[in-house]
């Protein structure tokens, strides 16, 4: 990791956190807690190369190229490296409870529930839990609790599908996982 | 190959190749089964929901397959795409074609419930990318479980669903159990931790809790000749459907050999 004295940190964290998701792009890689952390390492040539692991969201995410992509192209653009390798990496499970304060309400200003607060890490969830939790979504119209899951799949692998019995509104969760 | 392909002996790590593949295709092939339900499953929503399953299924596929490239230095799409039809190892469960929806239901309940045994185990392999990958794999197919749960009860509600049921259920049996037939070589990973436990511990748990569940519903278990069956072409042997569906799932990468997208 790099020392915190690193001025570099910040102006990658500045970066990284332009960088859209591509299926939702009012929320950025950082506040999506996709970014599983970077280093600034030696080459074997002598030079420096910055290393970045992404935390996909979904094991099958269409989106997790096109992400890699445009995480390396935006730290390229910045020089502080001769090399930049973006890595997929599982070493940390994503877990919808990354998502920032910040970025769970750019979801909901965008029409999307935020995924209820799993308190993860905790194995010991039980699997009917998650029917539970995936009933309690705020409709992120009219912030009415009176809503059914109508479909626990959506238009993409993160989304559940939503009805708000009070707004009459059918609305997207992003999943808790 | 990585730092952990170097550390194992040879045999080990032939032997966990081999464990990854029998996973990796069982996951393709399904995947690739139930993706055919796109646009004509029962309901709409079920249309999005199984497309969004066989979605999971193929990207869990793609992982495993990238996983087993790294340990063997080859290339995961061509070990996905490249090979001739008797060189899958996916479970005999998985050489049917789709059939109707309640085959369906049966076929995919009987591999979420076995898939969730296996993960369990998997999350817990001393092989360190395979368990980091199981633990986050296991996240997603909660989801599976729950809607395969709900279609089996819902399903065994009505006389006539129940009847179709029992009868895809009493035909998938033997083929269902061949998921925990054992690799070669699976003691060499048992000893070394890379399958924390055998095949056969994982069945016998799997079926504790799955017989009941069954039973309760009026749905039929294994015979005792369906639990007795030589397992030993489990995953080696192939159909003309299963011949039919790789025809179909490499038709594009066998137009143009080597392509990248």
């Amino acid at each position: 990791m790099v020392a915190a004295a690193d001025p570099r940190q910040a102006v990658v964290w500045a970066a990284l956190d332009e960088v859209p998701d591509p299926e939702i792009p009012a929320i950025s890689v950082v506040e999506l807690g996709v970014i599983g952390g970077f280093a600034f390492e030696p080459t074997a040539r002598g030079g420096e190369r910055l290393t970045v692991d992404l935390l996909p969201t979904f094991v099958g995410c269409p989106a997790i190229d096109v992400m890699r992509d445009q995480v390396g192209e935006r730290l390229r653009g910045l020089e502080l490296a001769d090399e930049v390798e973006v890595r997929i990496s599982f070493a940390v499970p994503w877990t919808s409870d990354r998502i920032s304060p910040e970025g769970r309400e750019k979801l909901r200003a965008s029409g999307f529930a935020p995924p209820a607060l799993m308190a993860v890490g905790a194995p010991s969830v039980p699997e009917t839990d998650l029917l539970t939790m995936a009933v309690v979504a705020t409709c992120p119209y009219c912030g009415s609790r009176n809503t059914t899951l109508e479909n626990p799949f959506g238009p993409t692998l993160c989304r559940a599908i939503y009805h708000c019995a009070d707004c009459r509104q059918p609305f997207e969760q992003f999943k808790a996982v | 190959m990585n730092d952990f392909a170097h550390r194992l002996p040879d045999a080990t790590r032939e032997a966990l190749a081999e464990l990854l593949l029998a996973i990796a295709d069982d996951e393709f092939v399904i995947g690739f089964w139930d993706s055919e339900w796109t646009g004509i499953a029962p309901m709409l929503e079920e249309d999005v929901a199984t497309s969004s399953i066989s979605q999971d299924e193929i990207g869990h596929a793609r992982a495993l397959y990238e996983l087993l490239a790294e340990l063997t230095g080859q290339d995961a799409d061509e070990i996905a795409f490249g090979r001739r039809p008797e060189a899958y190892r996916h479970a005999a469960l998985m050489n049917h074609p789709r059939t109707d929806w309640a085959f369906t239901v049966a076929r995919r309940y009987l591999y979420e419930t076995a898939d969730a045994v296996r993960l369990e185990a998997l999350a817990r392999s001393s092989h360190e990318p395979l368990a980091q990958l199981a633990a986050k794999m296991r996240r997603e197919e909660r989801y599976h479980l729950m809607h395969l749960d709900t279609w089996l009860r819902r399903l065994a509600g009505s006389d006539a669903a129940r009847e179709r049921l029992a009868a895809a259920l009493r035909m998938l049996w033997a083929d269902a159990l061949a998921v925990f037939s054992p690799v070669p070589d699976e003691e060499l990973l048992v000893r070394g931790g890379e399958l924390p436990e055998p095949m056969a511990t994982l069945r016998s748990r799997w079926l504790e809790q799955v017989s009941p569940v069954l039973a309760g519903l009026g749905l039929p278990g294994p015979t005792s000749d369906d639990l007795t069956v030589a397992a030993d072409d489990g995953r080696t042997r192939r159909t003309d459907a299963f011949r039919w569906l790789h025809g179909e799932f490499t038709m594009v990468a066998a137009s143009e050999r080597g392509a990248t997208w």
